[in-house]
């Protein structure tokens, strides 16, 4: 970038620091960024590093407790902090927008897409009746929605999620600013969506000529995006630098250290997989899974639609093997976990260490519920925060009756050491832990009965890279030590890269293509897993490629009426293990 | 014991104690304590006209309309005011938390029937619900007390149901069932711990809205009996002289809501204490 050009927007030393009862903390520290025109700017860091309340200072939307204490904002040469709150609302939404992670809980639900946006647009301009509507519909063109006239009519819960974030977007353009502020835009979106919207950002930018400041923790989506990239950490801006130095020679050790964390696609490309103990028979053998759900309505609760939730799915789980089950949201990889663990009621036969459990009563249940320990997206929503860490990791035991007293302190002890937390820590409760620690901590939990198989429902989602690398390292030194077996459950098709031995990709409910981690990721042959590895965001500015495969489309949705019947895909098999689902339609 | 503990280390809960614990003793000791019968009507406890004294030397917080003494019959009204406080709250809340908790937990059709009695408790007018309970029994204290807990349980068992419900779509909860604990372990070990906080608000808060319907259904004849006094009751009897002698209201109600605050102060405290999360904070 050419630093003769003078920045659209200049951070100067801006401190921001939050009350609390133990006197003032600051939240970021002297950090000073600069924005120039027609640029994207990355603000990447891990959580708790500052990013966002960097960009709510920015936009003078800082709740009460926090306020600047010192530093310049200067937009164009003015300095945002000496405006007053009437002059701060024309900025906002005027000169710098601001799009959000989650666009449900952005936008009204009781309005319509139309009124909102016009509602937007009568705010910052001085336009009236039809040439609002006109507004709105062009809007709605520039963020390439299409049926626009339809979709203002609409209310947002009928928008899905990738609809919904072009709104904002376009809510966001109504007055050409000069600065787009997206926190986590893409985050809460699915892989092959959060492609088309960065897509669409890119192309915005050369529309409208804005300069986007770019808030982010994925850095495979700063290799996309960015021009500059400014890292955070603790408050501070470690390093900033264009994206490619920064990705070539990262100058400083935490940046380096969180590039080494990201898991890259394409890093186990050409390493043999060898799958272990293929000829013994499965620890878990699923055969024609079929979970449906009635969605109830009417005077009479009677069934009126009908959720396909998973259909007809099969597949063996051997020991000490990893088989990832991946897809976007709505795909029912979670539903088979859940069915697995009878959290939920379903169809079809499962068959745990030899012994079909289904319509086996609760009694003979328990034993073979000891073989299987699930473990959840979010730990701290997986752990009774009313309770003590060390009884939530023995609690297993006395529910089972295998150990009282002593022992089972003796046995939690043992399993804190196992996943790497101190035993003294077992007083403590869920709230005192870190999100790597709280998953430790569930993954010691899971450990307690010697489980076979152990299900990882988006165990690693909700965790930063750095952590992230260090938990998949322990999965696999426990899945070497105690010969376990995982059924990893991800939409983030780098990690499962990263620990699978075999794949099947999930679509609406059924299996499309299944084979060894070489197979789906060098030679995939469905459409559908060719497009969700193209949409990957990888972590490498050389590799920003072209998107041949983006499509505004969007999955379907597995709700129908009752007299659906869905089509069971067939298989054919194009290698050893290697069936993909013969296209249909 | 490691929670009186933790109670005494805080002022306003302290405060609250203090004032429980006297209102308790006044309660007890109530003949000993005040200075007339309750109910001795005095010769001179009135001025000429007819008019209840003001607060003087012989009667320190003044006389009633008939000429009572109005301290003592604040001081015995603390028995009935406490019991009916304390037991009618506790038993509203009781079957509130009873109701509300199974029928959430269990849902189906117990859940279904639960929740349509207590939606018909609702819609019945409470007033009309307690003196219809009240003609039917001889009214005595504690028949008083149960008619109030049978109308007041309703709000509590509402609640509960809501939270019971939130609370077993949590995800723990799940993370308990795949682990194989059963449904009574479920709900005792993981469900009730976390109601516990919105309990002790509905004791507490309860105290006062019970004390008051007390003095409501006093006032409609059905309540506490005369001559017993009640705080409620020494309000409604005295309420006319309200313009010309406001201190024979301002009095027991001033006992009313310091009575309801020190619950308050209490249940506050004792919330905060069995709250692991708020560990560390004021």
């Amino acid at each position: 970038m050419n630093q003769q050009v003078k920045p659209i927007l200049d951070i100067k030393n801006l401190t921001t620091q939050v009350n609390t009862e133990f006197g003032a903390k600051t939240l970021i520290d002297n950090i000073s960024l600069s924005l120039f025109p027609q640029e994207t700017l990355c603000i990447a860091g891990e959580s708790g590093s500052g990013k966002s309340v960097t960009a709510l200072s920015v936009m003078g939307l800082l709740p009460p407790a926090a306020r600047i204490t010192n530093g310049a904002l200067l937009l164009n040469g003015e300095n945002l902090l000496t405006y007053n709150e009437r002059q701060m609302q024309r900025i906002r939404g005027g000169d710098i927008a601001m799009i959000f992670q989650e666009p449900m809980t952005s936008l009204n639900p009781l309005m319509t897409i139309g009124s909102q946006l016009s509602e937007a647009i009568s705010a910052h301009n001085s336009l009236f009746g039809s040439a609002t509507k006109q507004r709105a519909l062009e809007l709605m063109d520039a963020v390439r929605l299409s049926e626009g006239k339809m979709r203002l009519k609409q209310y947002p819960h009928e928008l899905s999620g990738g609809m919904r974030q072009r709104v904002m977007i376009a809510m966001a353009l109504v007055s050409n600013p000069k600065v787009l502020i997206a926190d986590e835009p893409t985050t809460a979106l699915d892989v092959t969506v959060q492609a088309q919207i960065l897509a669409l950002m890119n192309e915005l930018k050369a529309d409208f000529g804005t300069s986007i400041i770019l808030i982010t923790h994925d850095m495979g989506v700063v290799a996309e995006m960015a021009d500059r990239v400014a890292v955070m950490k603790d408050g501070k801006v470690i390093e900033t630098s264009p994206v490619d130095q920064l990705f070539a020679a990262p100058k400083k050790q935490y940046t380096q250290t969180l590039l080494a964390a990201v898991p890259l696609l394409g890093q186990k490309k050409g390493q043999p997989v060898i799958l272990p103990n293929a000829e013994q028979p499965p620890i878990l053998s699923v055969k024609d899974l079929t979970v449906r759900y009635d969605i109830k309505g009417g005077l009479l609760q009677r069934a009126t639609n009908r959720v396909h939730a998973v259909e007809k799915v099969s597949f063996n789980l051997f020991k000490g093997e990893t088989f990832s089950l991946v897809g976007e949201s709505g795909c029912g990889k979670s539903t088979i976990g859940k069915s697995i663990v009878n959290l939920t009621s379903w169809q079809g036969s499962i068959n745990i260490d030899g012994q079909e459990i289904n319509g086996l009563p609760t009694k003979q249940m328990n034993p073979i519920r000891q073989k299987i320990q699930l473990i959840f997206q979010d730990p701290g929503a997986a752990l009774n925060p009313r309770m003590t860490v060390g009884d939530l990791v023995g609690e297993p035991l006395l529910i089972h009756k295998i150990a009282s007293g002593s022992e089972v302190e003796d046995r939690v002890a043992d399993l804190f050491t196992k996943v790497g937390l101190s035993p003294e820590m077992m007083t403590r409760h869920p709230h005192e832990f870190s999100g790597g620690q709280r998953q430790r901590i569930c993954i010691a939990r899971a450990l307690c009965l010697n489980p076979k198989v152990i299900i990882a429902d988006e165990s690693l989602s909700a965790l930063d890279v750095s952590v992230q690398k260090q938990v998949i390292e322990l999965l696999q030194q426990l899945q070497d030590e105690m010969n376990l077996s995982y059924l990893f459950i991800s939409h983030d098709m780098a990690v499962v890269e990263q620990i699978s031995h075999r794949v099947a990709v999930m679509y609406l409910g059924q299996i499309v293509e299944t084979g060894t981690r070489a197979q789906i990721f060098e030679n995939p042959q469905h459409i559908y897993t060719k497009r969700l590895l193209n949409a990957v965001p990888i972590a490498d500015p050389t590799k920003r490629h072209a998107r041949t495969l983006i499509q505004n489309e969007e999955i379907p949705s597995p709700i129908h009426d009752l007299k659906y019947i869905p089509q069971i895909n067939e298989y054919s098999e194009i290698s050893k293990g290697h069936f993909v689902a013969t296209y249909q339609n | 014991m490691i929670i009186l503990k933790k109670l005494l280390k805080r002022k306003l809960a302290v405060f609250g104690l203090i004032i429980i614990f006297t209102a308790i003793i006044l309660a007890i000791f109530a003949p000993i304590i005040a200075p007339f019968s309750p109910n001795e009507q005095f010769f001179d406890g009135l001025t000429i006209e007819g008019a209840p004294l003001g607060p003087e030397a012989g009667f320190l917080l003044g006389t009633d309309l008939l000429g009572r003494d109005l301290l003592s019959r604040i001081i015995h009204g603390s028995r009935t005011s406490l019991v009916i406080g304390v037991v009618a709250n506790g038993v509203a809340v009781f079957i509130g938390a009873f109701v509300g908790i199974v029928a959430g937990y269990f849902r189906g059709w117990i859940g279904s029937v639960l929740m349509r009695i207590t939606d018909l408790m609702m819609a019945f007018p409470a007033l009309l619900l307690a003196i219809v309970l009240a003609a039917i029994f001889q009214p005595s204290i504690w028949i008083v007390a149960m008619v109030i807990a049978m109308v007041n349980w309703v709000q509590v068992a509402r609640i509960m149901y809501a939270e019971t419900i939130s609370l077993s779509e949590r995800e723990f909860i799940d993370a308990e069932r795949s682990l194989g604990a059963s449904r009574i372990r479920i709900l005792f070990k993981h469900i009730t711990p976390h109601l516990i906080p919105s309990l002790i608000v509905f004791g507490t808060l309860g105290i006062s809205t019970t004390v008051l319907l007390e003095a409501t259904l006093s006032y409609l004849g059905v309540g506490v009996q005369p001559p017993i006094p009640s705080w409620g009751n020494i309000i409604f009897e005295n309420q006319t002289y309200f313009a010309t002698a406001p201190w024979l209201v301002a009095f027991p109600g001033i006992a009313i809501v310091t009575l309801a605050l020190a619950f308050n102060l209490v249940g506050d405290a004792l919330r905060e204490i069995l709250d692991p999360t708020m560990k560390g904070r004021s």
